[in-house]
This record gives structure tokens, C-alpha cells and sequence, in this order.
């Protein structure tokens, strides 16, 4: 089996168009919303829907980058941590609408490494989740707001999102590992 | 196959940690080095938060064993681990079964056998955190070992440049004071030079190893003077080393008079150094015998800055450690 496009450039783009307006209906404004982006990939895909909800409603969206390695429940499982780089909260989030960006959502674990960590910044009034990739498998109860694109997956499958600003394109693709266990 | 980690998005995956211990700089590669000091900034921006706190090191515990006094170190390793939530335990050796005869080794074991994950050792007598290294499974970190290492006071001035500095490559750095009983100045010296900076060490000529003019096979090039302002000159950094005033009772300096008058940093040393030159110590200072009091609280001075910094490098370094099964 070889690797298979599931999203192109503009897929990706008409996905993250979409999303923005989603975020902006549901909120009603854009008034206390807050993009906070997961590393690595979650961050320029929070930027790109910053961009969109200021062209859409002419309003700036402070937009965030949030490392959760150090919240990760699984680092004394490996020979080695994951590298671990800067996080960037905007100031006072108490009280605003957080919206978590990641690229793939699938067991739920770093996301809830990612609430505990903005959890440590203050308390917002709700956060809430946007995703590039549902692809399954969840193994907490964990849920996302704002979906672009559902992917049923097997386990043996990996989702790969490549962005222009970390790989220099914009490619969402599945490719089969046979080699891999559970 | 190993079964790949199940998140939701792989984190940056990086094979370039070998270390199980931290016991001195000679055997760090520069990507290691630029690891901890990009780990380190991360600490960093915890430190700056409302919370300064992680569950990164929850479950796991870590004992300091001081063979000697110190305040900042063990503070900042303390408050290191207490930031990650790790349990800590000091041992206080004066009141240990020490007193009683019982060995380093022995000592060891029994804090293993309590469930130490980390031991943080200070120790008189060099190698022995290499030592106990070859005892414990659990990892050991060199707090300072008599002359030979204080690799994380280097790594922390390490940082302390880069934030000033950007990069290390290039940098002109004069370590003056007592170099051949310094820990801090070896360990300095390996880290330096890895990173590309141009060392000058510069003391009275007893007290510099012997030989250290020479190109050693074991040892980095550095270029070494007797001449404080020769030192001094053009430099980006300039670092104080804590005189033990024990010396002069050993016959190495005539008089601590005499030694501050010649290697003592003062302002008007200073005129010929970089324009944006730097002024470290890894304290406590001997203020008006290695440095000027004007120059320890003066605009220059980043002494405070290291002691900061010595909380983030020793969170990057737990954390660093933190792999479940690295054998050596």
C-alpha cells in the first residue's frame, strides 16, 4: 500500500476558512477569543486562523504557542524526553475563550497534557478545540469543537500533516505502517 | 518493532541525549550543550509564570548530598526539582551516619535503597560523583567535586553569555583568579571551548596548572597570561574567580593585599574590555579582592542574573534525565 493525499493545499485551505468562521459563529464575536497553538504544527495553523478572522471581521485575535512536553504523561516511558521548547501565553487569559489548534487529534492525551498546561496560566471562561485531523482512537473523553477533516484510521495507519512554514508544503497524507504494532 | 508513542501529535523526536550522568563537560557534544541551553529557556519562561510549577518530574525523587556547604547550588537544585514536582530530600551530612564512618558508597546505596531517582552530589575529593556513578542505577549529578568539575555552574554561565551574547562561537572570554583550584573554571574551560569562544585564563603563575601553556591532548588550548590588563583587553566576558583566602597561608600569593591589587576587576580595568562587556562570578565574591564592589553592583554585572539561571539549568537538566531507560 503507498502513501495516500487525503487533503491538498486547498483543501487545507477551505478547511481553515471554514473553521474560522465556525469559531466566529459559535462565539458569536471575536471579542475575548484567544488562539493558543500546539506545538509544533498547531501554532501555524492557529496563525493562519487568526489571518482568516481578520479578514473576515476585521479584528486582531492574539494567537499564543503552548509546549506541552512538560505536561505529557508518557516521558519517563522513553529513553528520551522529548525536546521541549518555549512556551508563549498572551498575558491574562482569565476570563477569554481559548481555543486550542493542533494539527491531529487522536488519543486525546495531548490535549489533556495541553489543559493542564493553560490551566497553570489562569482560568479562562471556556476552551475549546480546533483540529486539522480527527483520525480516531481516542483514549480519554476528550472531543474537539471545530473539526476540518474526519480520518477513520487504523492504529497501523499514520496521519501525516506537512504545513508550508515547518515542510515547505501544504499536504495532509495517510500512509500505512504494516511493520507497526499495537 | 517498539510500538511508536500514542499522541496526538509526535513531538520532535531527538536522539541527541546520551547522558544518564552529569559529572563533568569533557564528554558533551555541542548539540548536547545546545540542547540544555534550549532546554534551559524553556525552563526559563516557567520561571517567569504566575505558577512556577510542572508536573513533569511528578513520582519521581531527588536527594542532594552536600559533602561541603553551599547556598546557592543546592538552592537552586531544591528549588529545581520543586518546580518539576519532584520529591527532594536534602541529606545533611554533618548530621548522617557519616559522622559515623559510613562510606561514600554506603550512603549511596542507602539513598538508592530509599527510592532516589537523581542524587545531586557535592563532594570534596575529585571523582567522586564519578565514582558514584559506577555504584547506583540512579542518575548522578556533579555539584562539584573538589578541583576537578562544576559542570552545571558552567553550563549555567553558559546561558547566562548566550543571553547576553547570542552565541558563544567568537566570544572572548577572561576567566580570571585562581584557575588551578577552580571546579568552576575547568568545567568552564570544556564548555567554552566546544561552543567556540576564545578563553584567556589569567592568574598568578602559581596558581595555574602546571603546564596549561602548552598544547595538552586532555586539556583545551586557552591562552594564558600573568597580565591582568592583557587579559582583560577586548574581551566580551569577564569572569571573577572566588579566591580561597586559604592560599595565602599556603604560600601561593604574598598577601591578599597584593593579589587584589594586581588581578582585582575594577572599572578601570574594565575601559579596555568590549564596550558591552560582561562581568560574571560564581560567588559568593570576596567584593574589593576579585571584583570591585562598584563592578559587583554595578551595570555590568550579571552575578545576579546566574544565580537565576542556575534554577533553569539544573530544571533543563532534570528534566533532561528524566528518560525512563538509558544505560550507559
Amino acid at each position: 500500500m503507498t502513501r495516500k493525499i487525503i487533503m491538498n493545499e486547498a483543501d487545507i485551505k477551505r478547511t481553515l476558512a471554514r473553521i474560522s468562521h465556525e469559531i466566529i459563529e459559535r462565539n458569536k464575536s471575536t471579542k475575548n477569543i484567544v488562539l493558543i497553538g500546539m506545538r509544533t504544527r498547531g501554532v501555524p495553523l492557529a496563525k493562519r486562523l487568526a489571518a482568516n478572522i481578520e479578514l473576515f471581521e476585521n479584528a486582531s485575535i492574539p494567537v499564543g504557542v503552548l509546549d506541552f512536553s512538560l505536561y505529557r504523561d508518557d516521558i519517563s516511558s522513553q529513553n528520551v524526553p522529548p525536546i521541549v521548547q518555549s512556551t508563549d501565553i498572551p498575558t491574562g487569559i482569565d476570563g477569554k475563550i481559548i481555543v486550542l489548534v493542533d494539527d491531529v487529534l487522536y488519543t486525546g492525551r495531548s490535549v489533556r497534557a495541553a489543559l493542564d498546561a493553560i490551566i497553570d496560566f489562569g482560568r479562562p471562561l471556556s476552551i475549546q478545540l480546533a483540529v486539522l485531523v480527527d483520525r480516531g482512537h481516542r483514549e480519554l473523553p476528550i472531543r474537539a469543537d471545530y473539526v476540518g477533516k474526519n480520518i477513520p484510521s487504523a492504529r497501523n495507519e499514520e496521519i501525516q500533516v506537512y504545513l508550508t512554514e515547518t515542510d515547505n508544503v501544504d499536504e495532509v497524507a495517510i500512509i500505512p505502517e504494516p511493520g507497526r504494532e499495537d | 518493532m517498539e510500538p511508536k508513542l500514542k499522541t496526538d501529535s509526535a513531538p520532535p523526536e531527538q536522539k541527541i541525549w546520551q547522558h544518564k550522568h552529569i559529572l563533568d563537560l569533557d564528554d558533551f557534544t555541542t548539540a548536547e550543550i545546545e540542547l540544555v541551553m534550549q532546554t534551559t529557556k524553556a525552563m526559563h519562561e516557567i520561571l517567569s509564570r504566575p505558577i512556577k510549577k510542572v508536573p513533569t518530574l511528578r513520582g519521581k525523587t531527588v536527594v542532594t548530598l552536600f559533602y561541603e556547604a553551599s547556598t546557592r547550588t543546592r538552592s537552586s537544585f531544591e528549588l529545581g526539582a520543586k518546580n518539576l514536582s519532584a520529591d527532594i530530600s536534602n541529606l545533611t551530612v554533618s548530621s548522617s551516619s557519616v559522622t559515623k564512618g559510613e562510606s561514600l558508597i554506603d550512603t549511596l546505596e542507602t539513598i538508592e535503597a530509599l527510592g532516589a531517582d537523581i542524587i545531586v552530589i557535592r563532594h570534596p575529593h575529585s571523582g567522586a560523583p564519578d565514582l558514584a556513578s559506577k555504584h547506583v542505577k540512579a542518575s548522578i549529578i556533579n555539584a562539584g567535586d573538589g578541583w576537578h568539575a562544576h559542570p552545571t555552574q558552567a553550563l549555567l554561565d553558559l546561558y547566562t553569555m548566550l543571553q547576553h551574547k547570542n552565541s558563544i562561537k567568537g566570544l572572548k572570554v577572561a576567566i580570571i583568579g585562581d584557575i588551578i583550584h577552580s571546579r568552576v573554571a575547568h568545567s568552564n574551560i570544556w564548555g567554552l571551548t566546544k561552543m567556540g569562544a576564545d578563553v584567556t585564563v589569567c592568574a598568578p603563575s602559581t596558581l595555574l596548572p602546571k603546564g596549561i601553556e602548552n598544547p595538552q591532548p586532555h586539556f583545551p588550548k586557552v591562552k594564558v597570561t600573568t597580565n591582568i590588563d592583557d587579559a582583560i583587553r577586548g574581551a566580551d566576558v569577564v569572569m571573577g574567580l572566588r579566591l580561597q583566602l586559604e592560599r595565602q597561608q599556603n604560600g601561593l600569593i604574598p598577601s591578599i593585599r597584593e593579589y587584589a591589587a594586581l588581578y582585582r576587576i575594577t572599572e578601570e580595568r574594565l575601559a579596555n574590555a568590549a564596550k558591552d562587556v560582561i562581568v560574571m562570578h560564581p560567588g559568593p565574591v570576596n567584593e574589593d579582592i576579585e571584583i570591585a564592589s562598584s563592578v559587583v553592583h554595578g551595570s555590568r554585572s550579571v552575578i545576579n542574573e546566574q544565580v537565576t539561571n542556575g534554577v533553569a539549568v539544573r530544571m533543563a537538566l532534570f528534566y533532561l534525565l528524566t528518560g525512563g531507560n538509558r544505560d550507559e
